[in-house]
């Protein structure tokens, strides 16, 4: 593990680099294949409504797996990744367009723990909700 | 319909290993848009210390929810998959998933709850590679509910 971030750098407060990740339909057909997920509320807009939903939504694991982008880019090696838990709060809903959805993510160190490792709280959002909730990591640094 | 408590601390039987391949992580890796060498390119992994390529953190869970496959089908539970909804998920790494891993997945039953009409599931994960070591716990709590709400 060779994370390229130092513990002596970062104070609780420290931001990491914030970013966005765009969803499409097209995003959840790949990643549904990817994963082995092919629960239809992910890429079937008539049983998605059927079911009470407003759209075709996300899978939950495709958002907690965009979030901890903004951990693993900031480290390099996300072998540095010790732990991670999330809530799943609010759908990411994907409408069938062009432009689908976007994630924002951003993080920032919470707390410095013993042994190298901060927890990094991750603020997860879509359309202007709070997607995931509790959504923490911890880290090692080098 | 109340879960059959009698079911928290149930362990069900390893599962058949699971053989990790770089090319299903390359595929996973772009389905994710994630371009960090490290999931691709053998040489990057090894400048980070690491023999193979390795897995996204989140990888795993494919292979610790078809374990838990087990546990929720379980007729005797008596849990309505149909209105199961993922309400939260954790991992704790030992080490990186990597290609070459062959992972058996050892899942138990954390707690079962029924609150406000709500079937609540809570599922551990135990991964160990094929030397018996640990490699990554996973906790996934399944809820079911109206259809409405969660993310599946």
């Amino acid at each position: 593990m060779t994370a390229k971030i130092a513990y002596d750098d970062v104070e609780v407060g420290t931001e990491l680099p914030a970013q966005s990740f765009p969803v499409t339909r097209a995003t959840l057909v790949q990643y549904a294949g990817a994963s082995g997920d092919f629960n239809p509320i992910h890429w079937n807009e008539k049983f998605a409504k059927e079911v009470g939903l407003p759209d075709v939504i996300a899978h939950g694991m495709f958002t907690m797996a965009e979030a901890i982008r903004v951990v693993t880019d900031w480290t390099g090696d996300p072998a540095a990744v010790v732990e991670y838990g999330v809530r799943f709060t609010k759908p990411v809903i994907v409408p069938n367009d062009d432009k689908g959805a976007t994630i924002e993510v951003s993080g920032k160190v919470a707390a410095k723990l013993d042994d190298n490792k901060v927890r990094v709280d991750l603020t997860v959002m879509s359309a202007g909700l709070k997607v995931l909730g509790m959504s923490r990591a911890v880290v090692r640094l080098a | 319909m109340a879960l059959d408590q009698s079911f928290v601390g149930r362990s069900y039987p390893p599962t058949e290993p699971y053989e990790v391949g770089r090319e299903k992580i390359r595929e996973f890796a772009v389905a994710v848009g994630d371009a960090n060498p490290v999931y691709t390119d053998p040489e990057a992994a090894k400048a980070l210390g690491h023999p193979d390529v390795i897995a996204p953190p989140t990888f795993v869970f494919a292979i610790t929810f078809a374990a838990a496959g087990q546990v929720v089908a379980d007729p005797q539970l008596g849990l309505d998959y149909s209105r199961v909804v993922h309400g939260d998920q954790k991992f704790a790494y030992t080490r990186p998933v990597r290609a070459g891993d062959r992972l058996t997945v050892t899942s138990t039953i954390e707690a079962v709850k029924t609150m406000a009409g709500n079937d609540i599931l809570d599922v551990r994960g135990e991964v160990h590679d094929e030397a018996g070591e640990h490699v990554v716990t996973a906790w996934t709590k399944l809820v079911a509910r109206g259809a409405e709400e969660g993310q599946g």
